[in-house]
This record gives structure tokens, sequence and C-alpha cells, in this order.
């Protein structure tokens, strides 16, 4: 596992879009490999030429923004971008056992 | 006329039996009866009436039983299959005004963080192949050596099966971030943890009664008690941060607490500072649960159990500064 070059914590690694970033337990700073910043730019100008002529706001193309509300620092570091089926993802056996 | 009974549940924890409109359960045969009994009453007090359900009236066996055996109204249970109906403000409220509620007379500790410690508990005897049957007193496991293996208490099994699985390794070390009282070794913090807790809240224990329409109520007594009430918010807590609960759902349920007066949170403002260690501890719980439940069944983590035990990992992680609480 990588460790954070700023301040030393274990980095994960997630997939955003289908690109791997590895992001900082603790200062939750991310690390992007060779090229990984320029698929995500492909990926944000993709979005924008998709994307309706509307006002900006409050849709955002990228990053999917985090919700408002608090999270702990321990907490799944997509927070507010994992959620395309509402109420879906969340319905399983262990919402009913202890 | 009479349906055959139907078991709906049978763990080592309890085996609950309906017939008809009557719902029994046989709970462990190691409950501390009198602490029981005492939580049974508590279901049946007038000061809970509209928050949990009440008893039915037991008829004294002519002999004593192996196990103790409750009596309740049958309620509707929250549809597995519609996440779109699941009570999450009426959980909330309930657990408001449970928490709200003066102890009508003396009770023993809500069980959690000692629900915790078993789970941990059965985590380890999963691994080592034992009997699935949790020791007596968890606490006093030397399990707490297995990552650092310098103590030679350290039993051979541990040594072999445990360390090889990152998965148990984070779970263990989440559970070593934990302060004692989280991990059911010492009581809990004054002040605020002297509230009537539930102590094992999840969509299991709610039901509607009387059936099918009736009001929400919570069940199921048998960890309930006084202590931290920001347990009984642990485990959607811990849902949320694992990214298993959407956030709607979840500020509905933290908003409907607040709405209620709640005590566990702040009114306003963030409630981690509140939930962070029951929440870390439910988070651990869940995984180790999961993880013993695989090695049983002998299969990998299904993708829910596997965000609760990626949670582990970043708990696992944290930097000691970001931790809530001294970690014992």
């Amino acid at each position: 596992m990588m460790q954070c070059p700023k301040c030393h914590a274990q980095m994960n690694t997630y997939n955003r879009n289908g690109v791997q970033i590895e992001q900082c337990n603790g200062c939750r700073g991310i690390f992007l490999d060779y090229g990984e910043l320029e698929s995500l730019t492909r990926l944000e100008s993709q979005w924008a030429q998709q994307a309706p002529p509307a006002p900006p706001a409050p849709q955002q193309a990228y990053p999917p923004a985090p919700p408002a509300a608090h999270a702990p620092a321990w907490g799944a570091p997509q927070h507010g971008g994992h959620y395309g089926h509402r109420r879906q993802k969340g319905f399983g056996r262990m919402l009913f056992s202890s | 006329m009479c349906e055959p009974p139907q078991v709906l549940a049978d763990r080592p924890d309890g085996t609950v039996v309906r017939s008809g409109a009557i719902v029994a359960k046989a709970h462990a045969a190691d409950t501390d009866r009198e602490a029981l009994a005492a939580r049974i009453a508590l279901a049946a007090a007038p000061q809970l009436a509209g928050i949990l359900l009440p008893p039915l009236t037991a008829p004294e066996p002519a002999v004593p039983t192996a196990r103790p055996v409750s009596l309740w109204p049958l309620g509707a249970p929250v549809d597995p299959t519609d996440p779109g109906a699941a009570p999450w403000a009426e959980a909330a409220d309930l657990l408001a005004r449970l928490h709200r509620t003066e102890p009508p007379f003396p009770l023993p500790p809500m069980r959690g963080p000692a629900k915790a410690a078993r789970a941990v508990a059965r985590m380890r005897a999963a691994l080592r192949g034992d009997a699935i049957t949790p020791p007596r007193d968890p606490a006093a496991e030397p399990g707490d050596v297995i990552a650092l293996p310098r103590d030679p208490a350290v039993e051979p099994g541990d040594a072999i099966a445990l360390p090889r699985d990152p998965a148990v390794l984070s779970v263990l070390a989440g559970w070593r971030s934990l302060p004692a009282w989280a991990r059911g070794e010492a009581p809990a913090p004054a002040p605020g943890a002297d509230a009537l807790c539930h102590g094992d809240l999840h969509l299991g224990q709610l039901v509607r009664h009387p059936a099918p329409d009736g009001p929400w109520l919570l069940i199921d007594m048998d960890d309930a008690g006084v202590g931290d009430p920001a347990w009984d918010l642990g485990r959607p807590a811990a849902w949320y941060a694992a990214g298993l609960l959407a956030p709607e759902d979840w500020s509905i349920f933290l908003d409907a607490y607040r709405a209620a007066g709640g005590p566990a949170v702040p009114a306003d403002g963030d409630p981690w500072p509140a939930l962070d260690v029951p929440a870390r501890a439910l988070t651990v719980q869940t995984a180790a649960v999961a993880l013993a439940k695989c090695a049983t069944e002998q299969r990998d983590p299904d993708d829910h159990e596997q965000l609760m035990i990626e949670s582990c990992a970043r708990i696992a992680t944290l930097p000691p500064e970001l931790a809530t609480g001294p970690a014992s």
C-alpha cells in the first residue's frame, strides 16, 4: 500500500470514473499516476460536451461534489458520488441484523 | 384453524417462534435472568407506551426452562424488498423519545459494547475453526496480541489463521483503536451515558402494531438498558459512513432525531464528535460478524460486507489525532 508523501498515512486506491486514484486516509490528499490527470480531464470534457447549455449550478461536472452533510474522517471517500441508484445499494440483509 | 408454529429466527442468542398472533422468544441459555426481567418490565412500563412493543403476560412455566421465554404480540416488520418504505424518520423519533424518557426503575447497562466484543470474539473463533458459540467473556481473550505477536499467550491458531487476511487485521486494528468503554471493558463515561437505550438498533427491530397499519414500535429488549444514547444512532451512522445508507436517508434519520429532541447529538452542527466512537464500534462489529459468517460459510464477503470491511480499513489507518477521544 502507498504511503502519503505529505503526511505519511496510508493511501487507499479508489476508482473514479474508471480512473484509479490513490487517496490518503489521513489528509485526504490525492495522488495521480502518470496519465491519470489527462484521463480525468478527458472525462471532464466529455461530460461538458454532453451537458445541456443550462446554468451551471447546482450540477457540477467534476468532481462529484460531496453533500453538505457532515461525515467522519474515516467515511467512504466517494461520499455523495456513488449513490446513482438511490436507496438501492444500501438495502440488504445487513440492515436487518445485528 | 390453527396454523403450525413458524420459526422466525433461530440464533444462539435467541429463537423466535410465531404461533398465530403470538410470538414467543426463547432467550439465550446464559441470559442474566434478573436483567432480562428488568428489560422486559421496561417494555411493559406505561412510560414507554407508544415507544416499545409491550410484552404479553407469560404464564410462569410449571418447570424451570433451560432458556427463559417471553411472549409478544405479532407486529408487521419492515419490508426488506421496499427500501423506500423503510421508516427512518419513525425509527429516529422512537429513539429520541426512548432516550428522553427517565428510566422508570433501575436497569442494567445497555449491552451494545458487550455485543461488539462478542462479535469480535465470534470472528476470532470462526477463523480459528472453533465452535461458533462465543466464549463467555470475550473481553478476557488474548486476541489483541494477534497483530503484534509479542505475547506467549497467543494461541497457535491465531498466529497461523488470523494475520494472513488484511480484512481481519483491519477489524482487529479498528477494535484496538476504540476506547475501553466501547469495547465493553469499562463503564461508559459520564455525563450523558445514563439514558435509556435500545442497544441493538437495526431495521429488524421495528414493527407496526397492531399489524399491518399500527404505529411503529421498537422490539427486542435483550440489549436495552442505560448507556450512551449515541450508540443507538451508531449503526445507521456506520452504514452512512460506509456508503451503504444513502445521504438522503441518513439526513431523514438525523433530522427526525433532532426534531424530536433526541439528546445523543447536539441540536445542530456536526453530530460526528458524538457519533464517532459508537459508529466506529458498530462498523467493527458489523465487519467482524460478516467475516465470521464468511469463514463459517466458506465464502467471500458480499458487496455490503465489503463496504463495512473497507470502512474498518480506513478506521485502522486513521491518524490518532483524527480519532475522537482516547484510544484507551
